[in-house]
């Protein structure tokens, strides 16, 4: 079968076993026992109870509205200038609110979103090949593993036709048939052409609309930007959101910012892993500040692991850079059969002793299957001592995948037109050109789908914070099609937040707060005492050492499989780390200057307690769904294994104090729209 | 491999500077520029000394936050940025001298990092199209001729990295400017506020202290995109155009 699959999904066309329900459990398995208190059960009040079609139009026109010559009396911060905060700032601002925006790096075109290569999802069936809303909505749910809520996802596939018309007319320049029309490409495995892209820049294209348009209410005066600004603490004042406290990272000052609501549109926190392909700056600090006073954190053991990108080449690597999955199209992956070819030049190694796994276990699929597939069993070979490229601490973590096949049939040619800087770009970072010596890739931590809890109106369970973007769960539940995290983080910046915020906004005016109140100087006391044990343990060991090794044991125990002895041993071996980091690490430098050590310190010490609670809900989800894998609930055959009759529930999560074990409250899931099927790729 | 390494070291903006040596040993080949500078910080850390202060972020060569004036030139000595860059481009036993972008517009905030911050506030005077959420058509009310989106992409393309004004003689950020007035006038949409942009944006290009161009092309043989100078004939084309109708 063809398959122009770039990204992760759940083809329409296997049926085989989706009749068949899920798996369930014998006996009452309570994994994370004594890792948490159980907690009162969690309800979204906010969709309304009518069909899903019509839930957001409803939600919309009962959300209350705010005056215009009010707005500017109120205010609103938003942390994140990446597509879902530049996207809210920009908006919020036209609509004359009084916004504070906020981003770590030098400028807010810089956030992470401008990564994003592939492209941006949207139901507009240009193509008139049968998409639509209800089919846009029906492959996020399914990809998702049946772990999303649905009435978001509806109204994610609804208003995604809006992203596209508001971006062209930014001046977004998507890629164009000869016609001067739109052109469109199937990614994710799905069966219709729905993604809008730019070349290999779609992230970079969106996000600069994005920062244009916020640039132009900087001008107009209705949005202030702080940028190399670190938030370091949440305000809440009586039980609700009232500002931050930020550090700027250049003078070190540490600054209150007080305002009516308080926006976290902070990215996604796949650095907990240290080795990832997110920026170097991708922290939780924002969202577990958040947590700690009282957000609950939804699924963070869900993360996406992505199965093409470029190995590590030795112990100094900082990052890891993700190649396009459309490679998989035509590339074909391998290992040798034998161990002792593994050190060998590729070229010589014959045919007949080559494995090409993914095509041996899954003949119908072959390289194509779902990214959580395919990650694994590159893992398997080279856990099974099978892995090509340079030994790094004694193991080859690699996979080939070659392109001589296809090189035969389309020319060197015809593969440069179709991938373009791809292969520069390989070359550049290894040194190999992939046109004459197959690419090495392995698979890398690129996206998690967890996130702080939201509700139908992206507001957390404080009060007056909302979340959007990858900060969010909302969206993609176990697992992320590709093209869908832009839709969504644009979505919710351009076309969701501005009306769900203004119901909220409608209370105002509010109670005004002064730097001088208790709370606010508790937060910012707060901030200070961190830092200043930083800067005093003058311990022994780097901040990036305890990052090293907190990121291997991520990997190692909470990655592509875990299972419970392994997240039982990580929950230890990460509870010692973090207590020799605050005995034993070394900051030098001072808090009064522009300081990188200081900066991730702060945000290590939040990863430590982030990864010991990612461990506990994997623990507890003794399930196989999307990208996680338990160990414990497999098929015969190695796949994933759901079981809905006990899981099918967001896990979010209550901070209870320092010393004290997290609360779980559960949200069921409960599809209305849709019926939940298990997958399979045989 | 081993290297010298002479690095520019400035505690904040109003201190002075100094060049510092040091000396690096085992150096992998397969490590990038900045990994290399990561394990240099790591035994100077390990050392007691301050490690050296420089941007980078993404470290796919998109964000544009890191850059580097290596041994004199933006981004060293591949097209490419210095996040991209790899030590195998380097001969072992070599010295090195890695400076911050040299511009009166960019002003060092500490060690290797300047403050960019003009170029946002040349994109405020009218680097966009003004669209308020909610307002725009449907996206095929207007075909765009695949050559102009061709075109408009191409040099869309620019992240803003800075290094064009720090290789140019003048530190004139024209190519910045041009990449982004040819990016949105290739555009029909971005034809109503053709004038106004190039007129204003030019104004706060002055006014920020960047230069004027005189076509030496030192800019784009140093940018890691590489956005063609003609962006800045088209600049300057548009702006008599604008004067011609009385801006
Ligand atoms: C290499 C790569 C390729 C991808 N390709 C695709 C793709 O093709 N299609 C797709 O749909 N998705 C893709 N994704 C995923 C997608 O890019 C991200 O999920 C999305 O861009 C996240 O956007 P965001 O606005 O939520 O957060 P980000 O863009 O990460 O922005 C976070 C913002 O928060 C700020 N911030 C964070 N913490 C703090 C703090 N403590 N204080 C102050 N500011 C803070 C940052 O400065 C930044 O401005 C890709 C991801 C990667 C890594
Ligand atoms: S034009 Fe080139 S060198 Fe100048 S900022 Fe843009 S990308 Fe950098
Ligand atoms: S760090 Fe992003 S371009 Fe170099």
């Amino acid at each position: 079968m063809s398959h122009d699959s770039h990204d992760m999904d759940m083809p329409d066309t296997v049926t085989s076993t989706e009749a068949s329900a899920s798996g369930s459990l014998d006996g009452d398995y309570d994994d994370a026992a004594g890792y948490y208190t159980p907690g009162a059960p969690l309800f979204d009040t906010k969709a309304p109870d009518v069909p899903i079609a019509e839930r957001w139009q409803t939600r919309k026109f009962e959300a209350r509205l705010v005056n215009p010559a009010n707005r500017r009396k109120l205010s609103i911060i938003i942390v994140g200038t990446g597509l879902a905060g530049a996207s809210a700032a920009a908006t919020l601002g036209e609509a004359g609110y009084r916004v504070k925006s906020f981003c770590y790096q030098d400028s807010p075109r810089r956030a992470h979103s401008i990564a994003a290569q592939g492209g941006i999802n949207a139901a507009k069936n240009y193509k008139e090949d049968g998409d639509s809303v209800h089919r846009l909505f029906y492959d996020t749910v399914k990809g998702g593993d049946y772990r999303s809520r649905e009435s978001n996802v509806y109204r994610l596939a609804e208003v995604s036709t809006n992203i596209i018309d508001q971006c062209v007319a930014q001046g977004v320049p998507f890629a164009r048939e000869y016609g001067g029309l739109l052109d469109n490409r199937s990614f994710g495995g799905v069966q219709v052409s729905r993604t809008f892209y730019a070349r290999g820049q779609t992230g970079q294209q969106l996000l600069i609309g994005a920062y244009q348009a916020l640039e132009r209410q900087v001008a107009a005066g209705t949005v202030e930007t702080f940028t190399r600004h670190e938030m370091l603490e949440l305000i809440t004042v009586d039980g609700k959101a009232r500002g931050i406290v930020a550090r700027d990272m250049v003078t070190g000052a540490i600054e209150t910012h007080l305002a009516d609501v308080v926006v976290l549109a902070s990215g996604g926190y796949g650095n907990v892993f240290y080795l990832s392909t997110n920026a170097m700056g991708c922290n939780v600090t924002a969202a577990w500040r958040a947590h700690r006073k009282g957000a609950f954190m939804a699924n963070p053991c869900y993360t996406q692991i992505h199965p093409t990108c470029i190995p590590v080449s030795g112990s100094h690597q900082s990052k890891l850079t993700l190649m396009s999955e459309s490679l998989r199209n035509d590339g074909r992956i391998w290992v040798p059969k034998n161990q002792a070819d593994c050190d060998k030049d590729p070229r010589e190694i014959p045919e007949e002793d080559r494995d090409y796994y993914l095509e041996r276990i899954y003949p119908s699929f072959g390289n194509l299957v779902p990214r959580d597939i395919a990650s694994r069993a590159a893992k398997n070979v080279c856990d099974e001592g099978r892995g090509v490229g340079p030994e790094v601490d004694g193991v080859r973590r690699g996979v080939y995948l070659d392109f001589s096949a296809a090189i035969e049939r389309l020319g060197k040619k015809g593969i440069t037109e179709k991938y373009d800087n791809l292969f520069d770009m390989y070359e550049r970072i290894t040194g190999e050109n992939p046109f004459e010596v197959p690419m090495r890739i392995y698979p890398a931590v690129h996206y998690v789908m967890g996130g702080l809890w939201v509700d139908y109106d992206l507001q957390s369970t404080i009060p007056g914070l909302f979340v959007t973007g990858e900060a969010n769960f909302s969206d993609h539940g176990a697992n992320r099609l590709g093209a869908s995290a832009l839709m969504q983080g644009l979505a919710d910046g351009y076309f969701v937040l501005p009306h769900t915020i203004r119901d909220y906004l409608a209370d105002g005016p509010f109670e005004e707060i002064t730097e001088d109140h208790p709370a606010v100087v508790e937060a910012r006391e707060s901030v200070k005492s961190r830092i200043d044990h930083f800067l005093s343990v003058n311990g022994t060991r780097s901040v990036d050492s305890y990052h090293r090794e907190l990121g291997n044991i991520m990997w190692e125990y909470c990655g592509m499989e875990r299972t419970e002895t392994g997240l039982k041993k990580a929950i230890d071996l990460i509870r010692s780390l973090k207590d020799d980091f605050y005995r034993n690490v070394k900051v030098l430098g001072s808090a009064e200057t522009l300081n990188q050590s200081l900066e991730k310190a702060g945000r290590v010490a939040d990863f430590f307690e982030l990864g010991e609670l990612m461990c506990i809900d994997a623990l507890n989800r003794r399930e196989s769904c999307g990208g996680h894998f338990r160990g414990e609930s497999q098929t015969e055959d190695g796949e994933a294994l759901r079981h809905d009759d006990e899981y099918a529930y967001v896990a979010a999560w209550e901070w209870a104090g320092e010393d004290s074990i997290p609360v779980l409250h559960k949200e069921d899931l409960v599809y209305t729209a849709i019926e939940m099927k298990q997958r399979s790729y045989k | 491999m081993n290297l010298t390494l002479k690095i520019w070291r400035q505690p904040d903006a109003s201190s002075a500077g100094a060049m510092h040596t040091y000396e690096l040993s085992d150096v992998s080949p397969d490590m990038s520029f900045l990994e290399m500078l990561d394990v240099l910080n790591e035994q100077l850390n390990e050392k007691g000394e301050e490690p050296i202060a420089f941007d980078s972020d993404c470290r796919e060569g998109i964000c544009g936050t890191c850059g580097l004036m290596i041994n004199g030139d933006a981004h060293g000595p591949e097209v490419t940025t210095t996040c991209q860059l790899h030590m195998r481009s380097f001969k072992d036993g070599e010295t090195i001298t890695i400076e911050p972008w040299r511009s009166d517009a960019f002003p060092v905030v500490k060690d290797l990092i300047v403050d960019r911050s003009a170029f946002d506030r040349i994109i405020q005077q009218g680097g966009y199209i003004s669209v308020n959420t909610g307002s725009a058509p449907e996206a095929h009310s207007v075909p765009v001729p695949r050559d102009d989106a061709l075109r408009a992409f191409n040099v869309a393309t620019c992240i803003g990295c800075g290094a064009c004004v720090a290789a140019c003689p003048n530190g004139s950020a024209s190519l910045f400017m041009g990449a982004k007035i040819t990016h949105l006038g290739e555009l029909p949409q971005g034809q109503p506020e053709r004038d106004t942009r190039v007129v204003n944006m030019v104004a706060q290009h002055d006014h920020e202290g960047f230069g004027g161009c005189t076509n030496i092309g030192a800019c784009t043989a140093a940018c890691p995109k590489e956005i063609p100078l003609d962006v800045i004939s088209q600049l300057n084309k548009d702006l008599r155009t604008a004067i011609k109708h009385g801006h």
